[in-house]
């Protein structure tokens, strides 16, 4: 296969186009749009479905339609946008439909700006909407990465009929990168036995997120927390740089985990034993992974284009076993190689001190 | 329609045995409804239920039940179906539409869902002129939640919200919904109809009929709106409903064909 330049946001349209995606529907949001007006070409010169939603709302309750009916549907948006899903994907959650989303992140809160950012961390791995779910959470850091994601993201979201999203920001969905785009996989024909077809020959499907009495609301509640125990099981995915030997970690995901591998590098020149953890599934996060590198490291710097949302997880997993330093950045500022490096030079030092060695 | 012949003999002077005329259409389930004395909406379901067996299209018709008293519509209409979040059955029913062209789809919606929190829905899928069948039941309040104030709350309409009667000058003018979307060029039916007397529920079955027959023969958006009693919290007995629609909203809303696209067949 040959190797093309693609844009982020491009590559994400083709690779779920080769994915097999039967509908799109989407609502025009920067730094996203690309996106969506690659599908309003390809989609119709494919004979699959593509709509312009009304707004976000519209969009994810377009795809909620869609997956009630069997299809592969998506839709994609950046920020803002998402926090209009919200409602859509709770229903989508309680109703066990499968369905992939793009969230291409921007600064917030608010209008914020059309930057990149990663402040939907939380809001895309702890309150996609009401009630208690989790999407599936996929984090590319390449665009080729990106591609692979995709490829995979709507035979994960029908294994497990669930919601998987792909969040990437603004730096990732706007550049061009080398990538290896899969082959084409037709749409699919046949449709799972839930789907709503209509009742020939069959009982009726019904698919619903209502269950009026208590008992019976806690059992669908038990199903679906059993369901994602068997994705936090089965579905974390994470990426190590350099941590074999590292007395220092840093972890980072998406487009901060790039110029953290610079900085790695930058700390190792400078003769400090820098590695980098990257998690790729947000949620599940990869936990025992990086329970096993901070059992053994002196110290871990957390770098993210926010005010400090995975370092959360990271703290939870880290347990104090060793200090955690928050480097964050906002408002669509990407923080440089050389902050992060001068974040581990600092924990080095600090550790060295306590060590008494104070050359 | 099948008739059944009864084994018993009939106590009249004919001969001839009962024939069961009159039965549960086969796109009802035989769950008793829970609405109360006097309700529309057990009515409507009945008749939308007719019209889409004596249509013939009960296996490949798929519903979007509200959110509001008809939330449990899905378990009343013997088809595949879903439950839509508030207001936003127009768009589940697009997507479903999109991608099953070749299925008949609808949404059966109340006022506060169609009117008000689905505003920008209904009136999106109508500009648009969604393939898809809208049954809007308009009983002037918010039912499920205990009778406050619906955008069609006539003035001076006492509710639980408006307790001093609607005052349309804080509150706002009530909605006519056909009546709006029907200029659209891409709505092929729109129309309103009543269930305060049974003539008028006659032409309200055959306007659902129109409704299904527009999606049928694919050429655009259908909607009907019922004026429905809603006697509990109306506060009235289910007569006086009746009353109330035929004195109180008939002038507010007037029944009548708004837009029927003249490629429409019977
Ligand atoms: C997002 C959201 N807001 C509010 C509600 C509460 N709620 C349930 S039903 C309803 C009103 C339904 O009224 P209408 O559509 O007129 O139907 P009716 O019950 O009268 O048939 C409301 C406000 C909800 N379920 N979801």
């Amino acid at each position: 296969m040959a190797r093309e330049l693609w844009k982020g946001n491009e590559a994400l349209a083709e690779a779920a186009i080769r994915a097999g995606v039967d509908a799109f529907f989407g609502y025009p949001i920067t730094p996203q749009t690309e996106l969506l007006e690659y599908m309003a070409r390809r989609m119709p010169e494919l004979g699959r479905t593509f709509l312009q939603a009304e707004s976000e709302i519209g969009a994810i309750n377009m795809v909620y339609g869609a997956a009630c009916a069997g299809a592969r549907a998506m839709t994609s948006s950046s920020s803002p946008g998402i926090s209009l899903m919200q409602e859509g994907l709770s229903y989508i959650a309680g109703s066990e439909v499968p369905c992939v989303l793009v969230d291409i992140m921007r600064g917030g809160p608010g209008l914020g700006n059309i930057q990149p950012g990663q402040a939907d961390y939380f809001q895309l791995t702890r309150s996609a909407g009401h009630g208690d779910f989790h999407p599936l959470v996929l984090a590319p850091a390449t665009v080729q990465e990106a591609v692979d994601l995709m490829t995979i993201s709507f035979d994960l979201a029908f294994q497990y009929r669930t919601i998987v999203i792909i969040a990437g920001d603004g730096a990732l969905g706007q550049m061009m990168e080398p990538v290896t785009l899969p082959p084409m996989r037709p749409p699919r024909q046949e449709r799972p036995a839930w789907a709503l077809t209509g009742v020939d020959g069959r009982q009726p499907n019904i698919i619903t997120s209502l269950y009026l009495d208590a008992d019976e609301l806690e059992q669908v509640n038990l199903r679906l927390q059993a369901k994602l125990a068997r994705i936090a099981a089965a579905e974390q995915r994470w990426e190590c740089y350099l941590t074999d030997d590292a007395d220092f970690l840093v972890v980072a995901f998406g487009t901060v985990a790039r110029i953290a591998r610079t900085a790695v590098r930058t700390a190792r020149a400078a003769g400090i034993r820098a590695g980098l953890f990257r998690p790729i599934s947000l949620w599940p996060f990869p936990a025992p992974a990086l329970d096993q590198l901070a059992a053994r490291v002196k110290g871990v710097v957390v770098a993210e284009m926010n005010a400090g949302q995975m370092v959360e997880d990271v703290r939870l997993i880290v347990r104090g076993r060793a200090p955690v330093r928050f480097l964050g950045r906002t408002g669509g500022v990407i923080p440089l190689p050389d902050e992060i490096a001068s974040e581990l030079t600092h924990m080095a030092r600090i550790d060295a001190h306590a060590n008494g060695d104070r050359g | 329609m099948t008739t059944m012949v009864m084994e018993r003999e009939a106590p009249t002077l004919t001969a001839t045995p009962w024939e069961l005329v009159y039965q549960r259409p086969a796109a009802l389930t035989d769950l008793p409804t829970h609405y109360c004395p006097g309700c529309s909406h057990g009515a409507i379901h009945r008749m939308v239920a007719e019209v889409i067996d004596e249509l013939g299209i009960r296996e490949r018709t798929i519903g979007v039940a509200p959110v509001g008293c008809a939330v449990f519509a899905y378990k009343y209409f013997n088809l595949d179906s879903c439950e839509a979040a508030h207001g936003r059955a127009p768009a589940m029913a697009t997507g479903l539409k999109r991608v099953r062209p070749d299925r008949i789809v609808f949404t059966y919606q109340g006022d506060g869902d169609l009117a008000s929190i689905g505003g920008n829905e209904i009136l999106h899928a109508a500009l648009r002129g969604e393939q898809i069948t809208v049954i809007f039941v308009n009983n002037a309040v918010y039912g499920m939640t205990g009778g406050q104030m619906a955008p069609t709350t006539i003035a001076g309409m006492k509710t639980t919200s408006s307790p001093m009667g609607r005052d349309v000058l804080t509150q706002g003018y009530p909605i006519h919904i056909p009546e709006l979307l029907a200029p659209m060029p891409g709505v092929a039916y729109a129309v309103r109809r009543s269930m305060h007397a049974v003539a008028e529920m006659r032409k309200v079955k055959k306007a659902i009929r129109m409704a299904f027959q527009a999606q049928l023969q694919g050429v655009g958006f259908s909607i009907v709106e019922i004026l429905g009693a809603c006697p509990t919290n109306w506060h009235v007995s289910p007569t006086d409903a009746l009353d109330y629609i035929r004195d109180r909203m008939l002038p507010e809303y007037p029944v009548g064909d708004f837009k029927v696209d003249a490629r429409l067949r019977d």
